[in-house]
């Protein structure tokens, strides 16, 4: 028996995981641009369990769910403004813009909602109640059912038909990659809106209670701090970046709604938010980016399969070599 | 912090209860149990008209999903509800116990074929050697990292399934081995189609796993699993040596839930990488948590809840996802403990001493089996 299973290994441990080196060379930058494009999304997507595990110490596992509701806000968004799948429009700049827009509105209102009802519903009564971290940890995950069922009961367990506005074209190369139009909206944006998540919660005066509560619920209670406020508006900034996240992440995989399409893009994110160090708004983005590049680097290496398992083996390798991540926990120290 | 809230109601209902089976002497016990352990036995037979799920379902096949998940539920409260380990990947180890016995006796499998008895221990040693290389590195994480770490390793197992030649993804392994034993007429005893041999056998081991379980909760490991639950770093002062009680925690779950993969796996006779997902995970998870994790009696109460009631209102069976997404939220706010609560309570009623002597209220969480944190530590 040993035999043959030493010699199963051997015959087939070879074709097991092929290394192609060569897709992975010819593919480089294709691959880095990309991953930063999704890693942009993973980002954003990060910024929202960041914030709140920073100010709650609450891994928010139904913000994976945030998520998904803003994407079935975009593709309704574009579905009633009379697009169909199948077909992409030529559509004059200003108008498309306009519909993105508007797309971009509804979706980040429709997650931060989401966010704002979830944390009232199912966290807000545990923390009244005092209760132990791992039950907030089971309610969220009962959340995330919930959340997740309502859409299959509605939608059913197929994904919805995508929906382009905008053909994914390339615009410019770089190095022999290709530059598509998407990628760059996709970085921009993200970029843009990581900075005002930035300056938000490092100079406005709602940032400090953020802050504040983050470093210490209780003094910062007693310097006039209205703590419960200080967590809605975590929660919403959350669901707003959650919601523009998903509509970059409809742009580039317009299949993307689908019921149970938040539960791996949601523990990307999280990945991301461990890598750069979960609390540390910073930390988040640069994880994003890692771990978008990572992702396609692996899976040019190893073939499309391995694609999920890079990301959870950098995961595990990551939460046991360095749970703070990268930058370190530091919401409540960020510097002002 | 303190509350104001009283102590929670059905505490007064519940205790009188446990003291009379308590107080009950070893024979009257028995005179209650083997009746009803009988009653068990009989139930595919029976078939009881309102407890049936047919013609829906095939009730003994339903009896045994049923067992399946009570088996299973025995195995996780070891981790979650004994140690106070919170492990969102627990079906990785029912899928390596599955494919242990898929690639060991299938014919799809190119190893060679061993008995299906022979496979079973094998199955289960190696569950035990993977919650070994998982729990080694991993446990020295806590709480929310702990789960997300077990959910990250409990889907690598799955996508190894998908991705690795050998384990055949998604056409899978057919002609899974059975226990041996054949009817009059030649045909095997253990087939697909009759649950009854199933479930009598999957019964058994659960009486079996209950006695094992229950002299090890006794014993000194079960004391410090308990220890390492209610304050993990009061344990590590007294001189619990909590890291290798942890391991043992992990291990001895990963056992039972290699176990029941490996009967599921000979049960249905085929075994393909769809049944392993994250849902699954958390449905066990919710088993254990429903019925009050720390609590033998609980979780059997859980796991019945969670695979028959889906299989007898089969109406409802679209919707049992969000039910038990709803049952845990609802639960978590008004009783965080569970249905039925944690049985062992070392500390816990230590601390409601303290509390007593010191005048202040009792915490509502404090006896939720999962109140491994400090109560002043919260969020």
């Amino acid at each position: 028996m040993t035999h043959e299973l030493s010699s199963l290994v051997l015959a087939q441990g070879g074709s097991w995981i092929t290394f192609d080196v060569k897709s992975f060379l010819d593919q480089f930058w294709d691959n880095t641009i990309d991953g930063l494009a999704y890693g942009s999304i993973y980002a954003l997507v990060a910024l929202g369990y960041t914030l709140v595990y920073g100010v709650l110490k609450l891994i928010n596992f139904a913000h994976s769910e945030v998520f998904i509701y803003g994407a079935y806000a975009t593709w309704f968004t574009f579905y009633g403004l009379g697009f169909r799948p199948g077909s992409t429009p030529d559509l004059p700049v200003f108008e498309l813009i306009g519909f993105l827009l508007l797309a971009l509105i509804v979706s980040m209102a429709v997650s931060g909602g989401t966010a704002v009802v979830l944390e009232r519903v199912a966290y807000r009564p545990l923390r009244k109640r005092g209760a132990p971290k791992l039950v907030f940890l089971i309610t969220a995950i009962g959340a995330s059912f919930v959340l997740q069922q309502l859409i299959f009961i509605w939608r059913g367990g197929n994904a919805e038909q995508g929906i382009r506005l905008m053909r994914n074209e390339e615009v410019f190369t770089i190095f022999g990659g290709s530059v598509t139009n998407v990628t760059i909206i996709t970085v921009v944006a993200s970029v843009v809106l990581m900075l005002g998540a930035n300056y938000f919660v490092n100079k406005t005066k709602f940032g400090r209670g953020i802050r504040a509560v983050a470093q210490d619920p209780d003094t910062a209670t007693l310097m006039g701090v209205n703590k419960e406020r200080v967590i809605t508006t975590t929660f919403l900034i959350g669901g707003l970046l959650a919601g523009a996240a998903a509509l970059f992440y409809m742009m580039k995989i317009p299949q993307g709604a689908w019921y149970q399409g938040g539960f791996l893009l949601g523990i990307k994110a999280f990945t991301a938010a461990v890598l750069g160090g979960i609390g540390n708004l910073r930390g988040a983005l640069l994880g994003g980016l890692l771990l978008g590049v990572a992702e396609n680097y692996g899976q040019s290496l190893f073939g499309g399969g391995w694609r999920d398992v890079v990301a959870f083996a950098l995961l595990v390798l990551v939460l046991m070599i360095r749970p703070t991540g990268i930058l370190g926990e530091s919401l409540g120290k960020a510097r002002v | 912090m303190t509350t104001t809230l009283p102590a929670p109601a059905p505490a007064k209902s519940r205790r009188p209860v446990r003291e009379w089976w308590n107080n009950l002497s070893r024979l009257q016990q028995c005179a209650i149990l083997i009746p009803l352990v009988v009653l068990i036995y009989l139930l595919p037979i029976l078939n009881p008209p309102i407890l049936t799920t047919q013609p829906g379902y095939n009730f003994p096949i339903a009896m045994f999903e049923v067992a399946r998940y009570a088996l299973v539920a025995i195995g996780l409260n070891i981790v979650v509800g004994q140690a106070g380990l919170l492990d969102l990947g627990y079906v990785g180890f029912f899928a390596i116990g599955a494919y242990v016995m898929a690639l060991f006796t299938s014919p799809d499998s190119s190893l060679s074929k061993l008995p299906f008895l022979v496979v079973l221990p094998i199955a289960m040693v190696i569950t035990m050697i993977f919650g070994v290389i998982l729990g080694t590195p991993t446990l020295r994480l806590r709480g929310d990292y702990l789960a997300i770490v077990t959910l990250g390793f409990g889907e690598i197992v799955r996508l190894l399934a998908d991705n690795i030649e050998p384990l055949r993804g998604n056409s899978g392994f057919s002609g899974v081995g059975h226990p041996p034993g054949a009817k009059a007429d030649g045909t095997p005893l253990f087939n697909n189609s009759d649950g009854i041999p199933w479930y009598w056998l999957c019964v058994t081991i659960i009486i079996i796993i209950l006695f094992v379980v229950g002299n090890l909760e006794r014993s000194r490991v079960g004391r410090a699993w308990v220890a390492i639950r209610d304050d993990e770093d009061a344990a590590e002062i007294m001189g619990v040596p909590t890291f290798k009680f942890k391991i043992w925690a992990f291990v001895s779950g990963a056992a039972v839930g290699g176990l029941s993969g490996a009967l599921y796996a000979g049960q249905l006779g085929f075994v393909n990488n769809q049944k392993f997902d994250v849902v699954t995970s958390m449905l066990f998870l919710a088993a254990v948590i429903l019925g009050g994790a720390g609590n033998k009696v609980g979780v059997l109460l859980g796991a019945v809840v969670v695979a028959y009631v889906p299989l007898r209102f089969q109406a409802i069976a679209e919707y049992k996802y969000l039910i038990f997404g709803l049952a845990l939220i609802v639960l978590m706010i008004f009783r965080p403990q569970g249905l039925l609560g944690a049985r062992q309570r070392l500390l816990t009623y230590g601390r409601l001493a303290y509390q007593r002597l010191l005048g202040k209220g009792e915490q509502v969480s404090s006896d939720g089996s999962l109140a491994t944190d400090n109560p002043g530590d919260k969020a």
